[in-house]
Parts: structure tokens; sequence; C-alpha cells
């Protein structure tokens, strides 16, 4: 176990984050701390796939006289585009918070949950009132 | 130039081109105009490519010149040509409906970039359909979600806001699954072509970093194509968007995630490791069964009827992975059958709510009663989508069910057959009651000088209902179509 740390690290690290990202989103009531989680948590990702690229003993690879061996770029190609995905993601999720912001006047899951449950009871109440 | 060649490329790169148009045009009915010409277009490349696909079998098309498999290759055989021509008739129909819908629904000034983000979810699913490339699926279905995400907010109710959000949540977290998934299999084989890591994976298969990887890409799929228990983002994002975007993702968005599952089990894993090995039936079966009784029965108690809807999605979906669960070829070609057929009777149904929505302001069961009286072209055709969606006979539901049925008695299910038959029982239930409601009640007062929906609308709800009994009664495109891609994806026959 302890001697597969070293050689495994990048792939721990990975994991760990990816398993802190993950609580993050489950465990926290707040909505921009949740997608700070899911970002924590596609980044876990990134260096993942930059990890898998990694040939050992491997130049980088750009093309020199003298060196044979080199590392895999198309990893980071590939996360190339899947770092422009999350930005997009992040994006998109930060602008709905505002808007949640604009009209719940909270970014607490709880309470905008209260919110919505209380919202249906006066529904429902008005419309036995008419009825 | 010859245009033929190059089809299978313009069915993506039209939606996918026509979207940032509509921004530079920036005018509310040359966007629409643009969507419709667009979905015009994108349908009839579909028809000539499931053509092309019938008369020449597989097409492969490098993507920029470069061969596959470091290219990039977008790949068509019949099950592909199949669902692209599910996606793109659906795609045109909705945006013929759309202009009246979205007129009332959303804010004038945002209407534009409505219709671009309706495009892109349309350019992204043809993408996901027709790429042959494991990662390039990966990006389209996240140009599709993203898009998903910022239409169903735009919904008039606030809670469309939040289920937007909780959609994205767990949507990001399907499509990451997919892809730690496919790094995985890069991992093991060194390449992300579909049909190269078909060949490549069975020589490894039996290692654990491909059997996690595996795991990794059913479950996210499984998030994404609301899968009992990941469909809990699905009712609150149906229910709350704005009723075209509505219509459009339930007739086409899980149907292409149940694509994607197919792709990933028949052409990537292949149907030795997937049910030899893994065997995910004993994950799909018991959880497809749970979804049909359990979303049926949760269908029962809705009193707002788009959630309602939103709830037998889910368990109908459930029918499509118990096909997938039997692992035969009839139960598969059942499943591709109720793609098409599915797509058909929730579009006629969500498309006959949007006119409810656009003339009474509300889809709360209690506030609809008697409507018949006032709007009963509407929901007439409410009636005839409700029948196919109980699978009546004469209808496209019907022929779905019986293919999911007989695939079950082949293989000596009968306790499966029950299941089908109770959750069909259920459908009638939570059917009869907004039956009941809207044409034997008396009508309810807030409703008069309520007036029969405009042909705009009528027109493409009538016309998917009509298409419901036109695909039950004849059924060779559609079963003929169904068998054949069963036999492309069995291997049997090219």
């Amino acid at each position: 176990m302890i001697e597969m740390l070293p050689g495994l690290f990048n792939y721990w690290v990975a994991v760990i984050l990816m398993m802190t990202g993950f609580y993050v989103v489950v465990a926290q009531n707040n909505l921009v701390k949740k997608l700070v989680g899911l970002g924590l948590f596609q980044a876990s990702v990134f260096i993942f796939y930059i990890s898998i690229g990694k040939v050992a003993g491997g130049a980088p690879p750009i093309i020199e006289h003298g060196s044979q061996l080199y590392s895999n770029p198309l990893p980071h190609v590939l996360i190339l585009t899947a770092i422009v995905v999350g930005v997009a993601t992040t994006a998109v999720g930060l602008s709905l918070i505002v808007r949640i912001r604009e009209t719940y006047g909270s970014v607490e899951e709880d309470e905008i949950n209260s919110a919505d449950r209380h919202a249906e009871l006066d529904q429902k109440d008005e419309d036995n009132d008419q009825g | 130039m010859n245009w033929d060649q190059h089809l299978i490329a313009l069915a993506i790169i039209v939606p996918l081109l026509s979207a940032p148009l509509c921004m530079l045009v920036g005018q509310r009915h040359v966007a629409w105009l643009i969507g419709v010409t667009s979905g015009l277009v994108g349908l009839l490349i579909a028809l000539a490519l499931l053509q092309q696909v019938n008369t020449q079998g597989v097409i492969s098309y490098q993507l920029g010149g470069w061969a596959p498999p470091l290219g990039i290759e977008l790949r068509a055989d019949l099950l592909n040509a199949f669902v692209l021509l599910i996606v793109s008739a659906l795609a045109f129909w909705v945006f013929l409906y759309a202009h009246r819908s979205v007129a009332a629904e959303i804010d004038a000034d945002r209407q534009t970039g409505f219709y671009a983000g309706l495009l892109l979810i349309y350019a992204g699913l043809a993408g996901i359909t027709l790429t042959g490339d494991a990662f390039n699926a990966f990006v389209f279905l996240e140009i599709s979600s993203l898009s998903s995400y910022a239409v169903i907010s735009m919904g008039r109710d606030r809670r469309a806001i939040t289920a937007a959000f909780q959609y994205l949540v767990m949507g990001t977290i399907g499509a990451t699954f997919i892809l730690i998934g496919i790094g995985f299999l890069y991992m093991m084989t060194g390449t992300l072509n579909m049909a190269d890591l078909g060949q490549r994976l069975p020589a490894v298969s039996d290692t654990s970093t491909v059997q996690s990887g595996f795991a990794f890409i059913s479950v996210g799929i499984a998030l994404k194509l609301a899968m009992f228990p990941l469909h809990l983002w699905l009712p609150n994002a149906y229910a709350f968007a704005p009723s075209v975007v509505t219509v459009f993702l339930a007739a086409t968005a899980t149907k292409v995630a149940v694509y994607l599952l197919l792709r990933m089990i028949f052409s990537v894993f292949g149907v030795e490791m997937t049910f030899v090995q893994m065997h995910l039936e004993y994950l799909l079966l018991p959880l497809a069964t749970v979804a049909v009784i359990s979303a049926s029965l949760v269908a029962v108690f809705q009193t707002n009827l788009k959630r309602m809807l939103a709830y037998s999605s889910v368990a109908q979906i459930g029918y499509m992975l118990m096909g997938i669960g039997m692992a035969s070829t009839g139960g598969v070609a059942a499943t591709i059958l109720h793609l098409f057929n599915h797509a058909l009777m929730k579009g006629a149904l969500f498309m006959a709510l949007g006119a409810v929505v656009l003339r009474v302001g509300s889809v709360q069961l209690h506030h609809l009663a008697g409507l018949g009286r006032h709007m009963p072209w509407t929901l007439g055709a409410f009636v005839v989508g409700a029948l196919s969606l109980i699978g009546m006979p004469l209808t496209a539901g019907f022929v779905s069910k019986w293919y999911l049925v007989s695939a079950a008695l082949d293989a000596g299910w009968w306790w499966l057959v029950v299941v089908i038959v109770i959750g069909s029982l259920l459908a009638v239930v939570y059917v009869w009651r907004v039956i009941e409601v809207v044409w034997f009640r008396p009508p309810h007062p807030a409703l008069a000088g309520k007036t029969e929906a405009p042909w705009s609308l009528l027109f493409p709800t009538w016309g998917l209902a009509l298409a419901n009994v036109y695909f039950g009664v004849e059924t060779s495109l559609t079963t003929g179509t169904a068998e054949a891609a069963v036999q492309v994806l069995f291997g049997m026959t090219p």
C-alpha cells in the first residue's frame, strides 16, 4: 500500500480532489460553493488526463535532435477542450446563480426550497378560496 | 463539389452555423425563420442520409481529411441515421410550432437567443448521433447540455431557474463521469475512435482499468438519460421549462442518450463484455422495472400536467432500458422502435399542453375542468397522444409495446410482461384522470371566453398526433429500419 503512493502520486491527488469536489457538491447548502465543488471535481479529471500522457523517461513533445522518446501530447489537447467546457459550465452556472439571487433574494438551497414550498401553499389557499 | 459526400457533416454544420446567424441578425421573426429553414434542411439531409445508408451501407466521413483512427470520424450506419431522422424531424416540427408559443412565453428581447439555444441543442444532439469518436461525443454532449440549461432557465415560473441549476449540477457530474471513463479506455488502448476501441478492447477487457471505465461511462450516460434513480433532475426541468423546450427535450434529448448507451454497449464494449462479463442487465432490468412502476405511480398523483408527463417519461425510459437489458435482437429492436414512437407521442402530448398554456396560462389539473368544450381540437390531439402512450392498438405506442412483450415472452420472462402490463394500466389511470377532468366535468367559470388554440399551434400538434396513428397502422418503415439496425448492431449482416 505504502509503496503504491509515490508511484501513483498524481492519481492519488486526482482521486482525493475528485472526492473532495464531489463531497462539496453534495454537502454544501450554498449554491456558489456547490459550483466551486463542481469545478474542483472537473479539475481533478484534468489532472488525471494530463497524468495519462506522461511517458516514463519521455521528453516534452517538441521535436529536437537527440531525443527519441516523447510524452504523449494528445491528452493535453483533449483536456484543453475539456477546460473550455468547464469554463463554459462555470459561466452558465454563475449566471444562473445571479438570476436565482435576483428572484429569490438568496443563494442558500434550503431557503430557496422553503420559499418555493410557501409559494405553492399560498397558491393552494388561493385556489381553495376561489373554489 | 459533390454535396452527397458531405451530407453527414452538413447535418451538424447547418444547425451549428444557424445559431450564431440568429444572434447576428438579432431580429426575432427572422431568427425563427432561420430556425425553421435549418430544421427543414436538416430533415432533408437526414432523409437523404438514411437513403444513402440503406443503399450503400455504413458511411464513414473523415473530418478535415484526417484518416481515422487519428482523425475524427463521422460515421453513419442504420441506427445513427434512424436516430438522426428522429432528432431532425422533431427539430423541424418543434420550430414550426415555436413561433406563437415562444412569442407568448419568452420576453421579446430574449427570443433570438432562445432560438439560437434551441439550434445549438439540435446541433449537439446531431453531433452525438453522428460522431464516431468517443471524446467528440463528450464535447457534443456538453454543447447540447449547456444550451439546454440556458433555455430551460427561460421558463416563466421562477422555479425554472432552480431546475436549470439542479440539472446543470447533475448533468455536469454525468458528463464528467463519461469523460473519466473515456480517459480509462484511452489509457488502455491509446485510441478514441469508437470502431477502433471496439477492436482493441476485447484484448484488455479483463483489466480493472477498462472495467472502471465501463462503470463510469454507464453511470454517466444513465444520469443523462434519466435512468431511475438518477432521474431527479428531469421532472422539474420538464415541468418549468418553456413549452417549446419541453417538447424538444422530451422528444429528443433522452433518446439521444439512449442511443449513446446502445452505441457504447454494442460498438465500443461489445455484447460479450457488457452482458457476459459485466452483466449490465442485472443493473438495467431491476432499475427499469422499478422505474416503470414507481414513476407511473408518482405520475398518478401529480396535479401539474407537465410534471405528470415528465414522470411518465421516466417510466417510458424504463421500457427502453428493459429492451436493452434483454440483450436479445427482439428486445433491442423494441428499444429502437420505442425511441421513435415515444418521440411522437410525447411530442404530441407536450405540444397540446403548450397550446393549453398559451390560452389558459396554467397546466394545473384543477384549472382545466371542462376545457374540452372550449378547446376541443387541442384536447382531442391530447387524447390521441394519450392513447398512444397507453399502447392502444392502431397507435404507434402499441407497436413498440407489442415488440417489447414478445421479446420478453421469447426470453421466457413472464414477470416482465406482468410489469409492462401494470405500467400500461397505471398509464391508463393517470391519463384517464386528465381526460375525465377536461372532457366530463362542467366548465370552470374562470375558463369562460377561452377559445381554441390558433392554427399555428394546432397544425403541428395534430401533425404529430396523426403521425402516432399513421405509424401505428403503417409499421413497415419503423419496424423494418429498427430490425435492420439491430442486425447491424449484433454484427450479423452488414
